[in-house]
């Protein structure tokens, strides 16, 4: 029987196993979406923007471990979705989105809401198609799905013309796919890991450092097998929080421009760097040159390209982490002995004595405007044995909640590490929330970038996503003004929001509840209340506004060199200054 | 230090660009960049000449081989190879100059391709060093037009594929 292009598209994402669609429609795109209508196997998630529905879809796709997918219309639908893919080719998540296209016979000719949807993604997709015919659309969507969800996962962009989703075809799936200039390397090449046993056996002051690739690998159990059998200290990435547990003894917890301390410091003076998943980004390497200069680097990844990019590697081994980890194991497993602990007793003694010296802190006074580390720290004791989601923006809060909230297990981190994206959390957390309609979904966020997918709201509560946000209202950017105040002499350029709108009222508008902590010794009743809440939620929670996040490896400086406080001229200058304290913001809120 | 990179892409729309794409969004450079079907018109060859230091040149290749629309990349440098440039120049040729013009044609083994009474159209095929000269030589007469093709090259038998040596820096 012959099925419309539509049709085919339908029975595609049925046979990858799609159950949730983030689509938003136009003229284009039509055909596809009547005929969405017209059956039940797909949920399709209306959006209010398209990079809601690319969010949205990451969101799905980093809580799941498959492919999200999104949908959207040609012109500005394609447009809007740019900045989600762009997202998703920098954090490698398996991400199939379905642009409209004009009709074959008007591509080129300027026609209405038509964009050059296949130049515009080039950049920021693993791999664009343009179906040109509708015999060739199943072929096309069966090897998209291959091509996002394999090798280094990423984004991948299908282009379907109007009249392809209309025009009809024998419908036949294919069962298998073969590209011929497409074969990711798996297994890791022996006698290299055979290499990076031996180094590890040697060294006296290895460390792990791994990334967002050990939980796409699925390689977490590797990994604690791994460290715990050779009792080697465990960084992680902002991107790889999660695949070992925070609250493990060898975790050092986030490394990188504000990692703590005794992660940067193990990485700086280490003699073997065990890199797993991870791709040197310079967030983590402050300055390249002085980076690690003492040790050894080993370096998994299954994408060559990451391999010596940014810094010199001694022992490369391009495979998939959980099967490169097991292999190594098995040889570790069988030399691995009481040696290894004596060799290694001064390096952890030096460890224990870089976490006492200088542990995160920060001093919330009982009576004390609220400090923003007190409500991630809160908000993470409350909800740790709910194993909880949780998605942050960027931005000084995304940092606060990468120290403080210490995730145990992989699949339960969503941020944006790559691109940065402000507005990536909240929908990305609806996404999460659609795959995990159960499971608890918080998103920290922080007044800036709540705003820039707020209108999601809208869909979070006509779709029933009941995601709790908790704002981190500080009435800045805060991350700009931390800059500004230590490298800008104070200068708050356009980082000053001014009158924030207000949340508690914004929630309500939108059919949400919303919620707002006014003093410290309120915060754990409000948040109690908002998780017992079973609609979206948001818990507006005004902050210390001046509080910075440390410690702080300013760009282009070296891991070993932290800034571990405020300098004393800016503290000086915090108290002489008049401030705008919570309760005056309050006041300007509720007035 | 410069490389001549040959790569053997899928012969489809879009491709091109991909390539190109990957060159100016990562800052590399290309000098020449020449393309054609193969014997096989499901694929084309392209040569590319670029430069860069060991680093950028290793991550030209394996960027290029991270390209799903790429089946092989050769660094041709890593081995013995030969290439050529065509180069058609168009000269003005007084009724003086028509003598020397064909001398100069002589010399560097060029063929005369189109003849007007007063130009005289020059193909001429080598090493960019022989066309540079070539060049050097017509410009006193009077370059009217001058286009050439970029270098294609081709390995000595026998040639080592980038594809074993990726494997091999795993190995190293």
């Amino acid at each position: 029987m012959k099925l419309t292009g539509a049709e085919i598209f339908i029975e595609c994402l049925k046979r990858e196993g799609v159950k949730t669609l983030f689509a938003l429609p136009g003229g284009v795109v039509l055909k596809i979406f009547d005929t969405l209508h017209q059956q039940k196997d797909i949920e399709v998630i209306l959006t209010r923007h398209e990079q809601g529905a690319g969010h949205m879809a990451e969101g799905y796709a980093k809580a799941t471990g498959k492919a999200g997918v999104c949908l959207v219309t040609s012109g500005p639908g394609m447009t809007n979705v740019i900045t989600a893919l762009a997202d998703a080719y920098m954090d490698s998540v398996p991400l199939v989105c379905f642009s409209g296209q004009v009709p074959t016979s008007l591509i080129g000719n300027d026609a209405f809401q038509e964009a050059d949807n296949i130049g515009l993604s080039r950049p920021c997709t693993k791999y664009n198609f343009l179906v040109k015919d509708v015999n060739d659309l199943a072929a096309t969507i069966k090897e998209a799905f291959y091509i996002a969800t394999t090798g280094r996962p990423g984004p991948v962009l299908v282009d379907i013309p109007k009249d392809v989703s209309m025009a009809k075809a024998e419908f036949t799936y294919p069962n298998s796919v073969s590209i011929r200039g497409y074969n990711p390397t798996y297994e890791g090449n022996k006698w290299q890991i055979k290499q990076a046993a031996e180094a590890i056996m040697k060294a006296k002051k290895p460390i792990l450092y791994v990334g967002g690739g050990v939980g796409f690998s699925g390689a977490s159990q590797e990994l604690l097998e791994l460290a715990e059998m050779t009792q080697i200290p465990v960084d992680m990435t902002l991107m790889g929080l999660g695949v070992f547990p925070g609250e493990h003894p060898l975790s050092m917890g986030m490394l990188g421009m504000h990692g703590t301390y005794e992660a940067n410091m193990a990485m700086h003076y280490s003699d073997l760097v065990i890199a797993v998943g991870a791709r040197f980004d310079d967030r983590v390497t402050g300055k390249v040159s002085e980076f690690c200069p003492y040790a050894k680097v080993i370096h998994v990844d299954i994408d060559p390209t990451s391999i010596r990019k940014n810094i010199n590697v001694d022992i490369p081994i391009v495979g998939d982490c959980k099967t490169v980890l097991r292999e190594l194991n098995q040889i570790l497993r069988a030399t691995v002995n009481g040696e290894q602990k004596d060799l290694r007793k001064p390096w952890w003694d030096q460890i224990r004595e870089w976490q006492q010296a200088h542990p995160l802190v920060y001093h919330q006074e009982q009576d004390g405007p609220i400090k923003p580390q007190q409500v991630v720290k809160r908000l993470y004791e409350l909800t740790k044995d709910r194993d909880p989601i949780v998605s942050t923006d960027v931005g000084q809060h995304q940092m606060w909640a990468a120290q403080y909230f210490k995730l145990g297990k992989p699949n339960r981190w969503l941020t944006s590490g790559g691109l940065g994206t402000m507005g990536f959390g909240f929908p990305a957390a609806m996404g999460a929330q659609a795959a995990f309609r159960n499971r608890l979904v918080l998103c920290i966020a922080g007044d800036g970038s709540i705003q820039m997918n707020m209108q999601e709201m809208a869909t979070a509560v006509v779709s029933k996503l009941p995601v709790k946000i908790i704002i981190l209202n500080n009435g800045f950017h805060g991350m700009v003004r931390q800059w500004q105040d230590l490298f800008y002499e104070g200068r708050y350029a356009s980082s000053n929001l001014g009158t924030t709108p207000d949340f508690v009222k914004l929630a309500e508008a939108y059919g949400a509840v919303g919620l707002r902590v006014k003093k410290v010794g309120d915060l754990d009743a409000i948040l109690k209340e908002a998780l017992a809440t079973d609609k979206p939620v948001i818990v507006d929670v005004p902050t210390y506004p001046y509080e910075n996040c440390y410690p702080m490896i300013p760009a282009g400086g070296c891991n070993h060199e932290m800034l571990l406080e405020d300098p004393p001229e800016l503290k000086k200058k915090q108290v002489g200054s008049e401030k705008v304290t919570p309760e005056d913001k309050d006041t300007v809120l509720t007035a | 230090m410069e490389h001549i990179i040959s790569v053997t892409v899928e012969n489809k729309f879009g491709v091109l660009s991909r390539v190109a794409g990957l060159f100016s969004g990562r800052g590399f450079n290309i000098e020449s960049l020449s393309v054609a079907p193969t014997l096989d018109p499901s694929m084309s060859q392209m040569t590319i000449v670029t430069s860069g230091d060991e680093r950028i040149i290793e991550q030209i290749v394996k960027q290029l081989n991270k390209l799903i629309d790429v089946i092989k990349v050769v660094d041709l440098n890593e081995t013995e190879f030969v290439s050529r440039e065509t180069a058609i120049i168009k000269v003005h040729t007084k009724d003086a100059d028509r003598a020397e013009a064909l001398r100069i044609v002589d010399i560097f083994r060029a063929n005369v391709i189109d003849s007007t009474p007063s130009t005289y159209t020059i193909e001429v095929s080598g090493d960019p060093k022989k066309i540079e000269a070539i060049i050097n030589l017509l410009q006193p007469l009077g370059i009217k037009d001058l286009v050439r093709t970029g270098r294609v090259a081709v390995a000595r038998e026998p040639v080592r594929p980038v594809a074993a040596q990726a494997k091999k820096v795993a190995r190293d």
